[in-house]
Formats: structure tokens, sequence, C-alpha cells
């Protein structure tokens, strides 16, 4: 049988997801269903003085309003900031109380203040009207660079300044820099993107009072996280009568990862009135109450030799988190950010400083990347500019900081196991005709286009695990990976995953893993995820982890499958052990033709007998059954790491921006299935995109979303690309026996700081994030001006 | 989303006597459901016109070209009697929003409505257009008040649209990367006797801009466009495009459509 394993198997879940016939929180329904509305604040800072429900109870169809009094009086616990960070002075993060409906003060427009349940949603709707909630408002902090000096919004944190991190040595830098020829500056701002998943987010929860167990359907990308803090964290039920399933789940890019207050409201109300209870977002409050991603201020500097080579970096980065710490609220501006801020480069000396602040904003958690795309925009854009400020070309600059023994000892944190930066960089500039851009600048220039080339070398720690070490920096969980493969008697197979798949891929990648492996068709290999219930307990899918820790994991179980098969073969065929072999799905005594197929050893673990004797086909002491579990902890992250080179055209008329050409060539070691893959780069890099011109999340100074639907917010959408030249090189990681590096993220990471070098390559001027049409008129116009009066 | 009565009229004359000052024409919905749903507007009755056949089809004559009021968008667009008489009012049908709004969304409805970034009020008034109602005749220049408001009285129904046929003509506009809206419009007509320049987007409500208009009558060239020098006053900031911006592409895109005119 040929392996799968690098084959370009078309997906297997995409028949029912593109005709109709995923099956998403929103389509289930229970009898004797009510819905909830949240009734939510429409001030940015507010004291809540008086919640008046007495004439919204009156109101047809209401079954029930609960406020946060009644959270309080149930002792339902807060939500939970996972990710203990410490500051620079060895203090503890300050977090603020998070309760899941607000009992004294609300802290951003949208934050949960009361719950009406009814048996219609207009219903609930419509009653919803009549909560009176007396405010007092109050001045808000939006601002993130201000907010250190604003109003305090949490009576216990000064300065709303959540931690103020360090990691690297301050001394070193500032002995680097004193050996520099050059120290090159930069300001900028990593724009605020809201996720915008396709699908809201969505909860349905049923109680059963017979066995005192909830159900809970949510739109989660990790349902045994959501289990363990609405029981341990929240204390809504214990874990054991608690059942979470994430079923289709349509994107979550990170916003999907933890619960939100409406999953633990869902489940404790239906609990309380023993019906079941449904909500689901309209698109307003997903705007409003999903979490954002990035919001950072940052300055960073590089210090330089006049030859390019580079002595050492500072950053110093406000990253706003906005009202209350989420899940990853503050690992996403610190280990996931930090660690890589030195990029792809020998740095001999590095600090990154992160003051996390709190505003009156919805809450900033991961988003694509999470830190990395962050990290990589800071460097990349530093690095671009030194090379303009030393007359050196972009790529010679990068080619000469460039490692080239592996396994690398980055500047802060990571250990490298491989990689070879200097090959994709070459292969990219060969796939983008590098040599080629004058000419193509010239033709640009002629229809008055200013044309501009910008290119992105990255790296990322993703994969993300190990347990030991996340754990010492402060994770509240664990992070290694479960798998279950189970052969049925008939000899098909379904492998549970604690991993979960919401647009990766996975019921066909990892079919593909355990095809492989067991020697079974991939028709015959069921992949189940998304239930607690099903599967063992597991640490869901982000950070690019899914495959090299839990398609890892699925191996492992393998392993043992075919280790039993062994010993269940030998006994069958009278073989010894030792003499069986493992191939092509079956098991073969060496130097004969004796052999059972793994269907065979199969269904003779499960049906251990034979018609009118006593005798078992197992080994004495074997117990029946084929089933096996592997939980995985890998030893390192994995480092995907590429280059990416973009081209645009900018109109200096009207200041609009075209991507038109775009090359990726990355580094994912060993890839399962091709056309997966280059599915999560495109994607990726049309996030990166989005962010880098279109998308920006505004707030006014009042608190208020002003980009609160899509006739504001600008999703990048399929017009906006052309296609996209993608190419891959392999240096497989040494820390998982697939070799395999996270793809899921990189595209994102890589493309806001390729476009937006590119942006400042065509007009010559620095800008921050998203260059829209009106900023880069701007620019055009100042340097036109600047030109004129030179003249 | 609130309930109300809905009726489908029959005629034009049992849709103006149901109607009241609680109840919306509903053609092809694509402002007045959205504004329901979000809860920005609520009515006890909803008048659906669709149904009545008089109100839809394009007549074209020598001089002009009538568009009954809930002709859809779409059909503007792939007219090859429009498209032959005034191709620019069929490209900018063509360019109306997305498929699904172009396959609802209807020409009387659009011009009722008088976004101040919606199309057809520019072609109105670059067109020299007549809107015909249950009652009367008004000229373009005299419909468009202001911001979403119109001529229109209570019970008035757009029976039809004339738009003159022009000598030469285009649209251009830069749309919303969000909303794909007009930022700005520019609808450049050349006439016997007179050029127009209506512009849409740029402020509370579609205009004529008259200095553009009178270059272009003496020159009809982009280079008299250069010349005029458009005051970004009264122009429309947001987060999209401030004034000054809006002020530069009003220029920039009546170059564009007099370089394609």
């Amino acid at each position: 049988m040929a392996s799968l394993v690098g084959s370009r198997v078309e997906r297997k879940e995409d028949k029912k997801l593109l005709t109709g016939r995923g099956k998403y929180t929103a389509d289930v329904n229970f009898v004797n269903q009510t819905f909830a509305y949240f009734v939510r604040s429409p001030h940015a800072r507010a004291q809540i003085k008086k919640v008046d429900i007495t004439k919204a109870m009156k109101a047809p169809g209401v079954v029930s309003i609960l406020t946060g009094a009644d959270i309080a009086n149930d002792k339902i616990g807060g939500l939970i900031a996972g990710w203990r960070i410490k500051s620079e002075d060895g203090s503890d993060m300050k977090v603020p109380a998070h309760p899941p409906l607000a009992n004294e003060i609300v802290n951003y427009v949208g934050d949960h203040v009361a719950v009406v349940i009814a048996d219609s949603l207009d219903e609930a709707r419509n009653a919803a009207e009549f909560v009176k909630v007396d405010y007092k408002i109050l001045k808000a902090v939006v601002d993130t660079k201000g907010a250190m000096d604003s109003d305090q919004i949490y009576k216990d944190i000064p300065k709303n300044l959540c931690f103020d991190w360090l990691l690297g040595d301050r001394a070193k830098v500032k002995e680097a820099f004193e050996k520099a020829d050059k120290i090159i500056k930069i300001d900028l701002i990593n724009n605020r993107v809201i996720p915008n998943a396709m699908e809201p987010r969505a909860a349905n929860a049923d109680y059963n009072p017979s066995t005192e167990e909830i159900t809970l359907y949510t739109t989660s990308q990790n349902p045994h996280l959501a289990r363990i803090i609405i029981s341990a964290f929240n204390g809504v039920a214990p874990e054991n009568k608690l059942r979470v399933i994430a079923p289709d789940v349509g994107g979550g890019f990170g916003s999907k990862i933890y619960p939100y207050a409406e999953e633990v409201v869902c489940s404790w109300a239906a609990k309380k009135i023993e019906r079941p209870v449904k909500w689901v977002a309209d698109r307003t409050e997903s705007f409003l109450s999903d979490c954002h991603g990035r919001d950072h201020v940052t300055h960073a500097e590089l210090a330089v030799k006049n030859d390019g080579t580079f002595l050492g970096f500072k950053n110093e980065t406000i990253a706003n988190i906005g009202a209350y710490a989420s899940v990853f609220g503050t690992v996403t501006p610190t280990y996931l950010f930090g660690p890589c801020a030195t990029g792809v480069y020998k740095m001999p000396a590095a600090y990154t400083n992160v003051k996390a602040v709190f505003t009156n904003t919805a809450p900033v958690d991961a988003y694509r990347g999470a830190g990395r795309p962050e990290a990589t925009y800071t460097i990349e854009t530093l690095v671009e500019k030194a090379a303009r400020e030393l007359g050196m070309d972009p790529a010679e600059i990068r080619m000469k900081n460039f490692p080239t023994q592996f396994p690398f000892q980055q500047t802060l944190v990571h250990s490298v196991d491989s990689g070879d930066y200097v090959a994709s960089l070459n292969k990219a500039m060969e796939v983008a005709d590098y040599k080629g851009f004058e000419k193509r600048k010239r033709e640009s220039a002629n229809k008055g286009k200013l044309r501009g080339i910008g290119l992105c070398s990255y790296f990322e720690a993703c994969g993300i695990a190990p347990s030991p070490v996340v754990m010492m920096l402060g994770c509240g969980i664990g992070l290694w990976e479960s798998a279950e493969v189970r052969f049925n008697p008939t000899g098909n197979v379904t492998v549970f995953t604690g991993s979960h798949s919401h647009g990766q891929g996975h019921d066909t990648t990892f079919a593909q893993i355990a095809a492989d492996q067991l020697g079974v068709p991939i028709e015959n290999i069921e992949i189940s995820h998304g239930d607690t219930d099903k599967g063992p307990f597991g640490y869901g899918t982000y950070g690019s982890r899914s495959l090299t820790v839990g398609g890892t994991a699925i191996v492992k179980a393998c392993d043992k499958i075919i280790a039993k098969g062994k010993r269940v073969a030998a006994k069958m065929l009278e073989a010894s052990v030792d003499d069986v072999e493992f191939s092509n799905g079956e098991f073969v005594v060496a130097k004969s033709n004796k052999k059972k197929t793994i269907g065979e050893i199969a269904f003779a673990c499960y049906l251990p007998g034979t018609y009118g004797e006593v005798k078992s086909p197992l080994p004495e002491g074997e117990e029946p059954g084929l089933k096996e579990t592997s939980f995985f902890d890998p030893a390192n992250f994995s480092f995907p790491a590429g280059s990416h080179i973009c081209e645009v055209e900018v109109d200096p008329d009207i200041g609009e921006t075209k991507v038109v050409k775009y090359t990726a060539i990355d580094d994912f070691g060993t890839i399962i299935n091709p056309l997966v893959v280059e599915g999560q780069v495109h994607g990726g890099i049309v996030q990166g995109i989005g962010q880098a011109l279109y998308e920006n999340c505004h707030y006014d100074e009042t608190g208020q979303l002003v980009t609160a639907s899509y006739m504001d917010y600008t999703m990048p959408r399929a017009d906006n690309f052309p296609e996209f030249d993608l190419g891959f090189t392999c240096t497989p990681a040494t820390s998982n026996p697939l070799g395999t590096k996270g793809c899921g993220e990189a595209g994102a990471i890589a493309s806001p700081p390729a476009v937006m070098n590119a942006v400042m390559n065509a007009i010559g001027t620095e800008i921050s994030m998203p260059a829209t049409a009106e900023k880069v008129w701007k620019a055009c116009n100042q340097n036109k001006k600047k030109n004129s009066e030179a003249a | 989303m609130k309930t109300f009565n809905y009726h489908s009229a029959k005629d034009v004359k049992e849709a103006s006597k149901i109607s009241s000052s609680s109840s919306a024409f509903l053609a092809g919905g694509m402002t007045t459901i959205p504004s329901i749903k979000l809860g920005l507007a609520s009515y006890r009755d909803i008048i659906d016109i669709k149904g009545i056949k008089s109100l839809s089809g394009i007549k074209v004559s020598g001089k002009s070209v009538k568009i009954g009021s809930t002709t859809k968008h779409v059909e503007v667009a792939n007219s090859k009697e429009v498209k032959k008489a005034i191709p620019s009012l069929a490209a900018l049908a063509e360019g109306i929003g997305d498929p699904q709004v172009r396959n609802r969304g209807t020409i009387g409805g659009s011009v009722a409505n008088n976004d101040p970034s919606a199309d057809y009020p520019s072609a109105c008034i670059a067109l020299n257009a007549v809107i015909h109602t249950n009652s009367r005749k008004i000229e373009a220049e005299k419909f468009f008040k202001g911001m979403f408001e119109t001529a229109l009285k209570s019970g008035e129904i757009i029976e039809a649209i004339e738009f003159s046929i022009p000598e030469k003509s285009n649209y251009q506009k830069y749309p919303n990367p969000a909303s794909r809206y007009a930022v700005v419009g520019v609808y450049v007509a050349k006439h016997k006797s007179e050029v127009n320049v209506a512009v849409t987007g740029a402020k509370s409500c579609v205009y004529n801009d008259k200095d553009l208009a009178k270059a272009l009558s003496n020159n009809f060239s982009s280079s008299a466009v250069d010349a005029v020098r458009i005051s970004s006053s009264g122009m429309n900031s947001d987060i999209h495009a401030s004034a000054e911006y809006r002020a530069n592409m009003v220029k920039v895109f009546a170059k564009k459509a007099v370089e394609a005119c």
C-alpha cells in the first residue's frame, strides 16, 4: 500500500461542510428548550446602581431573568486568567474579578449584565428591553498608550497595569548598544483586530434532573478546557456531571479556545430552571464580545555595525489586554511574544519589556499567531529599516545575520532544533523573481503606480507544549495531547483525538497518519473529536499544535496497537513474537508465508475463542479487545520558519494599495497533506494581509465600538488578492517522530511585515498598520510636498 | 424584530390607500428589512408593492430611458436597451452592492431611500431624471432634499424614473472597502446644452457640482477638472475618509469619469 503521508488527499469533511450538512451548535435543539438573550452594557465604564427586572418579568414568554446578584448568591465563580505572569520586580500580575454577569461595575460596551430566558428568542429580546439598569457613567479608558496615565479602572490596580514584564538582560543590551555603529529605531502600532469567525459563538445547555448531568453544546476549539474551567473555577457542576460537546465549529482563530460568560451562564441557568437554554450570538454581539486580537504600541531599537551585523535589540511594548484578563490574554503578549521578538537572527543581546494595561474595551486574547505576529512585525520592519539606513539590500542584511548551525540557541528562550533560513530565503527570492523587481517597478511607474517590494523572514515557536516548560512559565494547565485508537471488531477503526478540528482538516490528515501506521484503508478510519464523553482528556486546537502534539499521540497509540497485534499474531501463528513483522496491515512471520491481517487480529481480540474447543488466540495474560491510548508531551516546541516576499502597487492619487504578487516559502518539516497545508497558508496570508491593509477595530474616545458591523469593519475579500506562489523547504523537526512543524499560523505571522515593508518601500515613508487608502494617500501627499519644496 | 402587518398590494391605488405615517412600502427590502431586524425602524404595516406589474419594466425611446420603480438592479444591468442608450447607467447598476443585492434591490427603493452613499441618486441628477409618482412628476434636482430625505409625501409612490439620454456619460466610484457603498461616486453626463457632474458619498446628500459642471461645459477634458478647486467644506468625515480625502477623491474620480466618457 502506498504511503498516504505526503499526498494531496482531498478533505473528507468537505462534502458535509460544503453541502450544508455540517452540524453546528446553532443546529442543535432540545425539547422544551428556552432561549437566552443577554442584556449588555451600552457604556464602556459605569457603576451599576440598580437592576430592575420587575417589568421585564411580566413580559410574555419570560421564564427567568438572572443577574449578577444571582451569580453571587449561587457562588458561581468568575472567568479566569489562565496564565500567571510576574512583573520585573517579582510581583504577581494584578487581575480584576470577572463575574459572568456583572455585579457592581461594567467595564466595556457589551459586558454582560443580565440574561433574559424566554420560550422564544423574540420574547427574550423583547423582554430585555424592559430590564431597567440604572448606571452611573464613568470616564472610560480607551487608548492603549495613554492607559497608564488615565483614570484608574479598578481600585486595586494602580496605573491600570496588569504587569510590567521583562524577558532578557537590560545590562547586556546596554553594553551592546554602546558598541554599535548605528542604532535603528522604530515606533509601531499593531492594530487591534476582531477575529470574525464565520460561525458566531453559541451555546445550548441541557440539564438532566435524573442524572444531574449537564450537556453543553458549544462553539469551542477546546471542549475539555471548557469543562474543567466551568467545573473547577465557575463551580457550575462537577467534571463527571458535565459533558461538553463542540460539534462542527465554523472557525475560531483563537477566539474560541476558552469558555466565555455565555456558556457558563447557559449551563448554570439550565440547571437552575431545569430546561435547556440556548444562546446564539448575533453578529453585533460577536463584534462586541468575542475577545479581540493584537493591540500593541511598540518602540523597538536595533544596534548594528556598519556592515549590518546585529549587536542588540530592545523592545518596549504596551499591550492592551482589554477590560479583563482573559484565559490566554496574559501569555499572548509575554511568552508567546517576547521569545520570538529577536526573529530568525543571531542577536547577542536582547530584552523585551511589556506593560500590559487594562482599558474599557473588550478583552484581548490569542488571535491566529498570538504574540508571534506582533513579534515578527516588530523585528522584520526594524530589520528592513536597518537595511535602508545602512544602504544594504534587505535580503543581504538578513542573510548576514541568519544562524546556520542547528540546534540554534535563540537569544531569549528557545533552542531551535532544526531549520535552514538561508535556503528558504534563497528559494523565495528565486520564485519571486527578486532580481526582476526593478523592471516591474518601471512598468508600474509607466502606469502612474508606485511599486514596492517587502521581505519577511520569520520563525515561530508553536506546537504549544511541553507541559513542564509552559507550567514553569505560568501556564495553569498542561499542554500535552491524547489519542485513543480503537479497532472495532469488524476491523474498521475509530481514532479519538483530544485536539479539535474547526476548519483544519483533521478528519483527513489524521486519518492519513493512522492509515499509514495501521495499514488500514483511509475510508475505514473515522476521526472523532469534540466530545468530552467520547475520548480521553485533551487540550484542543490552537498554537499550531494539533499535528505535532496530537498527531504524534496517534502514532504512539498505533505503535501500542501494533505491539499487541504482534503478540496475538505470534500466538495464532505459533511463532516467536520477535519473528513477527508488521507492514502494510499484515503481521508476517519472518522467512515464512504465515501471516494474519490486522483485521483478523482485531476480530480475534474481540472474539477470543473457537467453536467446539476451549482455545484462545490470545497469549496467556493478554486482555481481550484492541484499543490503545497514548498521551504525548513533546520535549520541545516546533519551530516552523520561512521567507515571504510581497509586492504591492500603490495608486498615489487615491492611496489604494493592491497586493500584486505574493510568494511564500515555508519550512513545516514533514508535510502530511500539501493540499491542506496550502489551504492553511492561504488563509493565514489572507488574514495577515487583512490586518496590514484593511482590518481595524476602532473604539471612539467614549469606548463605543465604531466598527461593530461589516459596514465599517473591513474584512479582506477574495478580490483583494492575487494568486499566491507557495513553496516549501524541509528540515524535519526532531522533537516528534513525524518530523512535522505547525503550519496554521505561519501565514498570519509572516504576511503583515512583508506587506508593510512593501508599502513602505513603495511610498518611501514609514507608516503603521493598517495601510488604509487615506493613510497611504496622506503619506504620498507629504512626499509630494517635500519633493516640491526640495525642488 | 418587532412584528408588523404584511399587505401585498394589488395596485398602486390600494398600496397608497393602506399607507399611513406608520407604514413602509416594500420592494426589494434591501434597506427596510435590515433596518427592522436591527431594531432601527419599526412599522405597523409593511405594504409589499413587488406584485404590482405596472411598476416594473424598462422602456427606451429616442430621448429617454424610463425604468419602472420595482425594476431590479440586475434587470437594468443586463438590459440590452439600457446598455445601448446609456451604457453608464447599466454599468452603475452592475456595480451596486453584490449579486444578492442586485437580484433583490430595486431602483425605486434606492431612489426613495436616498442614502447619501447610494449610486442611483447620482444617475438621477446627472441624467436630468424625472421621478414619476402616482400623483406628479418631480425633477431630480428638486427630489433629493437631504440625508435620507426626498420630496415624497406620505402615501406617494414612485412609479418610474425617466432618464434623459446624454451625448456621453460615465460613472466612477471608490467603493468603501468594508461596505462597498460609494465613499465617493462621480457621475459625469454631457448633454446637448449642459454638463452635469453628480457627486454621491461626499456630502449628506447627492449634489451637482456646479464648478466642475461649468468647467467641463467650457472644455470637456480631464485637464479642465484639474483647474477646479474642490473645497472639503460640508463634506462627510468618518473613520473611512476625512473631508479632505473625499474632496480629493471627487476630483480624481471626476477625472476618471471624464476620461472614460
